[in-house]
């Protein structure tokens, strides 16, 4: 918490989520420990049910881990009321949903403006030149409705992006895209990482969208590995 | 707010036809409140601009006919007098009668015994008063059923004549008739049926219907005191409302319909808000998995409530206020008043708000975590 260089980005030790209690326990997530630093593109692959989902949950701040230790941006979670985890999770936390998840009475402008509206938050970015950034600043008068699943998706980018999270968190960003559209959406994803130096952690099933990524790790129970990519049938 | 202004733009024909219903509802308020308004003056307009500020009737009379039922002596106004705080005390007499105008027009009326010259006789627009014994004073509204200045009355069954020497400034009216003030002896005549010309027994002359009492300034009297003192049974000017043949009845019909109407609109707002919360339930839940506090969802929906119900309110009692115009002076009793108005529009303002509210708390069970994954 005093070193904020060095402790930015994500870290989890030991994390344990335990679902149920007593006799059906579910082990979701047993003893992970991962560190993704700023600037760096994480993906992590595996089946459904594997507890993918309760990563992003317990580092996303929705969800509190049974054991271990959670750190955000330099902040231990453990240590925050649920106040304070909601405030975190507006200032320093970015969500790009499956298929976007966009509000449906919302312009693309009016999406990437909203967290801003939630309250002041720290150093925001300018919405209409992030939406340009993301190649969507021609379709910024036109609602969910009106946009294609691509064109959604990069509007969620820019909305996750507009309060200068350090954690971006992305859940299955490629589900409802195509290929190609699949591989300009993970392109961007990458290049943001990089350039604005965030910290991100891709949940995904795409294994053709993994070349841009800087480490790769498999899901299994509740365990995390990295990826080896001989075992799997992707290039 | 920016998320609800935005909202309310684009479900914009969900949100009119809502606000459609709350403002047919509001009109219906204004118009149910003008015709209340309009059944209470019909009913004890002439009571509520007498300067009294109680009447004393007989002892035990039945509180729901006391007007026609009650009759007093000279001795319970002496009493009364002498009660302290009270500034006066002089007799009334209330009776309803069928006359006929010698341009042969019928007309019902309230006729209305005071002592000439007393604090009880009303002076009229032309400057008369209740003077001479056979004379008159009508209701403003006499003039629409046709009656004129110098017309005399034939008062059945007897045939009494009273001749209109003036008109008062403005509706009095009881139980739905005008009121005619008249002298005490012409009333106590008409009432006894004594014909004209005919020998008429001293006992006439010695009753009427009660006591009107008025108190000093400021004074709280004490009318339960002044009713053993004096035998009587007394109801305050509020209370002898009730006393107005069918009074009672028609406010508690429409006061129970009134209430109906404010629980129909707190349901069908809350019904509304309910069908709109659950809908926006995965939008919610990014709200809040993004960092939207639970508190700022609840008042920006909240806010979003208030815009509808306000404007729809607006729109609905102007409208009512214009249908009311058209209806005044009809036959109609109606009359708008601007304070029920008001009171009525804060009071469906606020039950809807209670509606959308018990609605919008459901936001705060939305958990965040069902924005993940493909959960609906």
């Amino acid at each position: 918490m005093t070193d904020q260089t060095s402790t930015s980005g994500l870290i989890l030790e030991d994390v344990t989520l335990v679902h149920g209690d007593g006799e059906e326990d579910v082990r979701a997530l047993d003893a992970i420990s991962l560190t993704v630093e700023p600037g760096e593109l994480v993906a992590v692959v595996g089946p459904s049910g594997s507890g993918k989902s309760s990563l992003l949950a317990v580092a996303g701040a929705l969800t509190a881990p049974t054991s271990g230790r959670v750190s955000v941006a330099g902040v231990d979670l453990a240590a925050l009321d649920r106040r304070r985890l909601t405030r975190l999770r507006r200032d320093h936390i970015g969500f790009v949903f499956q298929s976007a998840n966009l509000i449906p009475a919302l312009t693309a402008l009016d999406q990437v403006r909203l967290p801003l509206t939630f309250a002041d938050t720290g150093r925001p970015r300018d919405p209409a030149s992030l939406l340009d950034e993301v190649g969507m600043s021609h379709r910024a008068n036109k609602r969910p409705h009106q946009l294609s699943g691509g064109e959604r998706q990069r509007v969620g980018i820019a909305r996750a992006l507009v309060t200068n999270p350090q954690l971006l968190l992305v859940d299955e960003p490629t589900a409802a895209l195509d290929r190609q559209r699949s591989q300009e959406i993970v392109g961007l994803l990458a290049r943001e990482t990089h350039t604005r130096g965030v910290a991100t952690v891709m949940v995904t099933h795409d294994h053709a969208v993994l070349h841009h990524c800087d480490r790769v790790l498999e899901m299994t129970d509740g365990r995390l590995a990295d990826h080896t990519p001989t075992a799997g049938v992707d290039s | 707010m920016f998320l609800a202004l935005r909202e309310l733009r684009f479900a914009r024909g969900r949100f009119a036809l809502m606000g459609a219903v709350v403002a047919l509802i509001a009109i219906l308020m204004v118009l149910l409140s003008g015709l209340s308004e309009g059944l209470v003056n019909d009913g004890v307009s002439g009571l509520k601009k007498m300067p009294a500020t109680s009447f004393a009737f007989q002892e035990n009379v039945s509180k729901d006919a006391a007007f026609s039922r009650s009759l007093v002596g000279a001795g319970a106004v002496e009493s009364w007098k002498h009660q302290p705080g009270v500034a006066d005390a002089t007799p009334f007499g209330n009776a309803l009668a069928n006359a006929t105008t010698n341009g042969g027009v019928d007309i019902d009326l309230a006729l209305f015994g005071v002592e000439p010259g007393s604090w009880l006789a009303p002076r009229a627009t032309n400057g008369s008063s209740v003077v001479d014994e056979g004379t008159v004073l009508l209701s403003s509204t006499a003039k629409k059923a046709g009656v004129e200045l110098g017309d005399v009355l034939t008062v059945a069954p007897a045939g009494n004549t009273l001749k209109v020497v003036g008109f008062l400034d403005g509706q009095h009216t009881f139980g739905h008739v005008d009121v005619g003030y008249v002298p005490l002896r012409t009333w106590q005549e008409v009432r006894a049926g004594v014909r004209p010309g005919e020998a008429v027994q001293s006992r006439v002359y010695e009753e009427f219907t009660a006591v009107a009492v008025r108190a000093a300034a400021g004074a709280d009297l004490d009318l339960a005191a002044g009713d053993t003192a004096a035998g009587t049974t007394s109801l305050t000017l509020k209370q002898s409302f009730g006393a107005s043949p069918g009074f009672t009845a028609e406010t508690s019909t429409l006061n129970l319909i009134q209430g109906f109407l404010y629980a129909i609109s707190a349901l069908v707002v809350g019904a509304f808000f309910t069908v709109i919360t659950i809908h926006r339930r995965q939008e919610v839940a990014v709200l809040r998995a993004m960092g939207a506090s639970t508190g700022s969802l609840l008042r920006d929906s909240l806010a979003q409530s208030l815009i509808l119900l306000l404007l729809a309110t607006g729109l609905g009692v102007g409208a009512g206020v214009l249908l009311g115009a058209a209806l005044t002076g009809t036959s109609m009793p109606f009359h708008l008043d601007p304070q029920p108005i008001a009171v009525a529009s804060a009071a469906l303002i606020a039950l809807g708000m209670v509606g959308a509210a018990t609605a919008v708390l459901r936001i705060t069970r939305v958990d965040p975590l069902t924005a993940l994954g493909g959960n609906r």
